[in-house]
Order: structure tokens, then sequence, then C-alpha cells
């Protein structure tokens, strides 16, 4: 069983990185569940979802406690907590930030610490670009891809165009891959970052009104 | 074919598989998916002849299904916790009346204090309402315990809750292998009610019923309700015919080869309903490596309440551990009470353990511990699982 803990805020759409992650994985020809775990679904709180990838019939149904990897798609949270407790010795992250591997250690001492376990990358910058506005799932699952072989880039693509269509779909494949080059590129140097972002980008991309709202990541409201 | 699917998906489209007539709906979490999905095919043409009613209540959508369903019509809702007892008036009636509705429970805590989270609260509150009360395990049984549903319910004439754990299935994504139409069609004939109500030939139904006749009324829906296991067995084997697996079993032992005939029994027999019996089977290999002798009964019906197939599952256990999803203040379990009266006679000691209230997570860890303390003699009679003594302290 390879379990994945997805980190972010309400509003940034974990819930659907969680589901995106699982249909890659299947996709890929593993058994797979998503779940979030509901806190309180405020914009902004910070709220948490799980990922399991299995040969077998995933049966538990327990929250992930002891993760092989985890995504941060927010990397606001790594000064508001510890969003690497309980990663398995020798397990992968995948942080949402300008800083560099390097960098994000300096402020969250508990993130891995051997090389090739943790990969940043300037998702929401790419995201930008392609979608006009920071939802960064799929990038952060491109980047996922490329630290740790488990699912492939093209399984990513598939899991996005299950969930969207048209430019929404493009410009999530396209933040996808500038995003797993990027960790394929800087692989080797645990002191690169992108201080300045990574530039402007030539993309058709989506209006504001042609964004679903399962992708802006719109909280549950809670009707109790 | 198998796909994944968020939970509240997948029932939605087994429901529309059924071709319900009428779907009533108002929303509460965390069944609001579910309905959201109904009313997207009823719009998108992915429903056809069905109408969907949005109503202002609780109350009110018992209510319209009770009067669409005494005309004739299958019909379908879905709710959960405060909103299950604000209809609950409504609930008896529809069973009273025997109409064939059936309804989601996305079983979720009741308060105050306030809570949305999932444990089993609602739909046990309404154990005595006279519906079938199925328990899915997982998102596929949820899928397949509707189908069974309709087909049971237009049979004997009671209305029936398909119960799925709030959040923890309702949202999950899994793999779901969704039934195709003509499956469905193979296995569900169109509903041809007993009696409905018809504006060319006027009647009246829901008499009043006095002294005279309002005992045997009742003798009579005890009766049907017994006879409901026979019927629910006989509905899941000719499911089992048409979609090739399994689901409906009132009881099921888990983790063995043949799940419908328990072939092997251990000292400790463990007793749930709902998703936590994935997270139990889940622990089962390492308990037993351990040497806790341990076999797992699935509860798929609360009602009606399977107590001759239960006690035989239990066997000759010499200890039984009720996993309760729901508590009958200062009595213990819900469904261990139930348990307790179908052993009557038997010797072995009842373990309740009061688990997963409000959303609390149920962890491996946490069952695991719970059933070593079974096997070493040391669990009494009711635990609260994990109960934090720093919040007792506080208020004691």
């Amino acid at each position: 069983m390879f379990q994945i803990v997805i980190h972010g805020r309400g509003g940034q759409g974990v819930v659907t990185a969680s589901e995106m992650l699982a249909r890659a994985g299947f996709a890929g020809g593993f058994q797979a569940q998503a779940m979030p775990s509901f806190g309180s679904e405020r914009t902004g709180a910070p709220v948490v979802g799980y990922t399991r990838f299995s040969k077998e019939r995933i049966l538990t149904r327990q929250p992930i406690l002891a993760p092989n990897a985890v995504i941060v798609l927010d990397p606001t949270l790594l000064r508001a907590m510890n969003p690497f407790g309980g990663l398995v010795e020798g397990g992968w992250a995948v942080v949402n930030t300008r800083e560099s591997p390097n960098g994000v250690r300096r402020i969250s001492p508990d993130a891995p610490s051997g090389p090739g376990l943790l990969a940043t990358v300037p998702a929401d910058d790419i995201v930008r670009e392609y979608l006009g506005r920071p939802i960064p799932s799929a990038a952060l699952l491109g980047a996922f891809a490329a630290l740790t072989g488990i699912i492939t880039l093209g399984s990513v693509s598939d899991a996005v165009r299950q969930l969207f269509s048209g430019k929404v779909a493009a410009g999530n494949i396209a933040s996808a891959e500038v995003a797993h080059q990027w960790v394929t590129d800087h692989s080797g140097d645990p002191d690169a970052g992108a201080p300045d972002g990574i530039g402007p980008v030539q993309a058709d991309r989506p209006t504001e009104a042609e964004l679903p709202n399962t992708l802006i990541g719109a909280p549950e409201v809670s009707n109790a | 074919m198998h796909e994944l699917i968020e939970g509240s998906k997948a029932v939605a489209r087994a429901v529309a598989l059924c071709r319900p007539d009428v779907v009533c709906a108002y929303p509460i979490s965390p069944q609001t998916h579910i309905v959201e999905a109904l009313s997207g095919m009823v719009r998108t043409g992915g429903l056809v002849d069905c109408d969907y009613i949005n109503v202002e209540s609780e109350f009110a959508a018992m209510s319209v299904a009770i009067g669409a369903s005494a005309a004739g019509g299958r019909v379908y809702t879905a709710t959960a916790s405060q909103g299950l007892l604000y209809m609950a008036e409504a609930v008896y009636n529809a069973s009273g009346l025997g109409l064939p509705i059936v309804m989601t429970v996305a079983n979720r805590a009741i308060g105050a204090p306030i809570n949305i989270w999932n444990d089993q609260s609602d739909s046990l509150s309404q154990r005595d309402s006279g519906w079938l009360q199925l328990f899915a395990i997982d998102n596929q049984d949820a899928v397949d315990l509707h189908i069974i549903a309709y087909r049971l319910a237009e049979e004997i004439s009671i209305p029936i809750m398909v119960c799925m754990d709030g959040f923890v299935l309702t949202h999950a994504t899994d793999v779901v292998d969704m039934p195709t139409q003509e499956m469905v069609d193979a296995f569900l004939p169109p509903f041809t009610p007993r009696a409905a109500l018809d504006i060319e030939h006027p009647s009246s139904m829901g008499m009043m019923a006095g002294p005279d006749i309002f005992t045997e009324t009742k003798y009579l829906a005890h009766r049907a309700m017994l006879g409901a296991i026979d019927r629910l067995e006989a509905a899941s084997k000719e499911f089992a015919e048409v979609f090739g697996r399994r689901a409906g079993l009132p009881v099921r032992v888990l983790g063995t080869d043949d799940d419908a005939a328990p072939g092997r029994h251990g000292q400790i027999a463990v007793i749930a309903m709902g998703s936590v019996l994935g997270t139990l089977e889940a622990v089962l290999p390492s308990l037993r490596e351990e040497g806790v002798d341990v076999h797992l009964i699935a509860l798929g019906a609360f009602r009606p309440f399977p107590s001759e197939a239960l006690a035989r599952a239990i066997g000759q256990a010499s200890r039984v551990v009720v996993i309760d999803r729901a508590i009958q203040v200062g009595i213990g379990g819900v469904l261990s009470g139930a348990v307790r009266r179908a052993m009557k006679g038997s010797p072995a000691p009842l373990h309740s353990v009061a688990a997963g209230l409000g959303g609390r997570p149920i962890t491996q860890d946490s069952l695991a511990g719970i059933v070593r303390r079974a096997h070493a003699g040391n669990l009494g009679d009711l635990t609260f699982m994990d109960l934090r003594d720093d919040v007792i302290e506080k208020v004691s």
C-alpha cells in the first residue's frame, strides 16, 4: 500500500487534488481510494486529503497516519504546522513554493533530508500562467510523478481529462508538464529555487467564468 | 465496469438505474452530493420520466414521498441526522401505510452539540419506525443495496433505509463496479403497486384503525418484518445470479473463503455494521498472526434483525465484541443491545465498544487494541474507545 497525504487550505482544491491523484493511480493500474478529512470547512483553514494506492483491494478507512508521501499545496502551512509529521523513513514530499528544498528544510526541519526525497516547485506561478489563478493541484501531481515515479505524467493527464475539459483541462495538463520538467531539471540541486517565479508564458487561458467550482475548490457548505 | 467514483455519485447513478418516478430532495450534509447528482441527471436528460421535486423541509420530503408512492410511483429521497428526526412523524406513516419508499440515510451524528460528522445515531434512532435498515460496508455495497432495496421494498410493501456512513463513504472516491441498465432491468421489474390512489377510481388510504384492529395491524407488521429476513436473503441470492457478486446478506462472516457460509469460528466474535468493517478486516491478519483467534461478523441488516443467523455466526465464540456507532445514553450501545437479545441463552460475555462517535477517526491500532484486550480478558462490558481523559477531567 502506498499512502499520500495532501495538505492545503480550504478553497485550494485539496479534495479535488486527492481525487485527481486517485484517478491517476487508477489509470496507472492501481486500486485507489481518496478520502477527504473534514475539519472546519472554511476558506483558508487547513484541510487534509488522503489518497491510497494498492495492488490489492483497499479495505481500511482510517485516516492516513504514516504517509509514504506528502504533498503541500500551500507554502504558508510550513510556518503554521508540520505537514511532514508521520512521514515514513525514506518518504517523499512535494511542496508548492518558490523556495529551494534546502530553504524548505530551514523553515520546517522535519522535511525529508535525504537526496531525491524532497522536491519544490513554484506551482502557483506555473498555474497562474496557464489558468490565470493559483489552483495548483495538477501541477503538483506532475511534480509528484517526476519525484516518485509512482505514477506517470500520462496518468496525471488522464486524470485531469476525466475531471475537466477544454481550456481548463489543457491548462492543467500544461501546468503538470511544466512542473514535471521543473522537478526533473532541478533534481540534482537542493539549493535551486525560483525566487522570481517562472516568467511569462504564452497560453490560451480560460476566463474566470470557465473555471469550474470543483477546480477552484469551493469548500463544501455544511448545511448542518 | 469498474471505475473510480465518489460514493455519493455512485449511489445517485444506482438510483437512476432503478428508474424512479419521483425524487424529492431537501439538502443536508452528508447526503447532499447524492441529490445534487440526481438533480443534474434529471436536468441533462440522464434520468428521464422522473419528477425531481425540491421541497421546503425534510418533513415535506417524506410527505411528498408518501403522496407519490401512494399514487403508485417509485420514489426516492435521502436525508441524514437532524433531517431524519425532522421527518420522523412521516417516516412512521410511510411504513404504516406499506409504501415501498427507498431512502438513503448518509449516517451522521445527532446534535446537540452540533456535529456534522459520521456515526449511526440517526437511522438507529428510527429503529422502531417499521422501516427496514440495510447497512453498506463500502461504496460497492451502497450501490448494490439500493438496487436490492427497491426490489425488496416493492415485494414486501415496506419502506427501506439504505444506510451508508456519511463522509467516510459518501465522500470517499473508490473503485466501484457500476451495474448496467440491462442488469438492473433484469433484476428489478417495473413497480406494480398493491393499491394506488387514482382520481378515476377514488379510494382512501390511511384510515383510522380503532382499538378493535390496531393490535392486529401491529401484529401483521411484526410478522411482515420477521418474514423480511427470508425475502432479503432470497433477493440477495437472485442479485448474485444477475450481477455476479453477493450483496444484501443480513449476516456475513468476513475474511473467510466463503463469506456466505461461515466455516471458521474464532474464540472472539467481533460484530459491526457499516464502513468500520473494512478497517476491522484490515487488522484481522495481524491479529491472527499474534495468535488472537478472532472472526468478524458483518451485520448487513439492522431491520429486519437477523437474530438466528447472527447466533449461528457467533457460534461457540467465548467472547463477543460489538462495535457500537450509536449509544443509548445510560444504557449502552444500540447494536449491542440487539445482539444481546439475539444471544439469549449464550454464556459468552458481550463487550460493547462505543467507537467513532461524531466522526472520531476509527484507527486500526485502536480496534486491534480492543480485540487484544478482549482476548486477554481485560475488556469491560462497555468501553468508550479512545476516550480522552484530559477532556473528562476538565469537566469533572
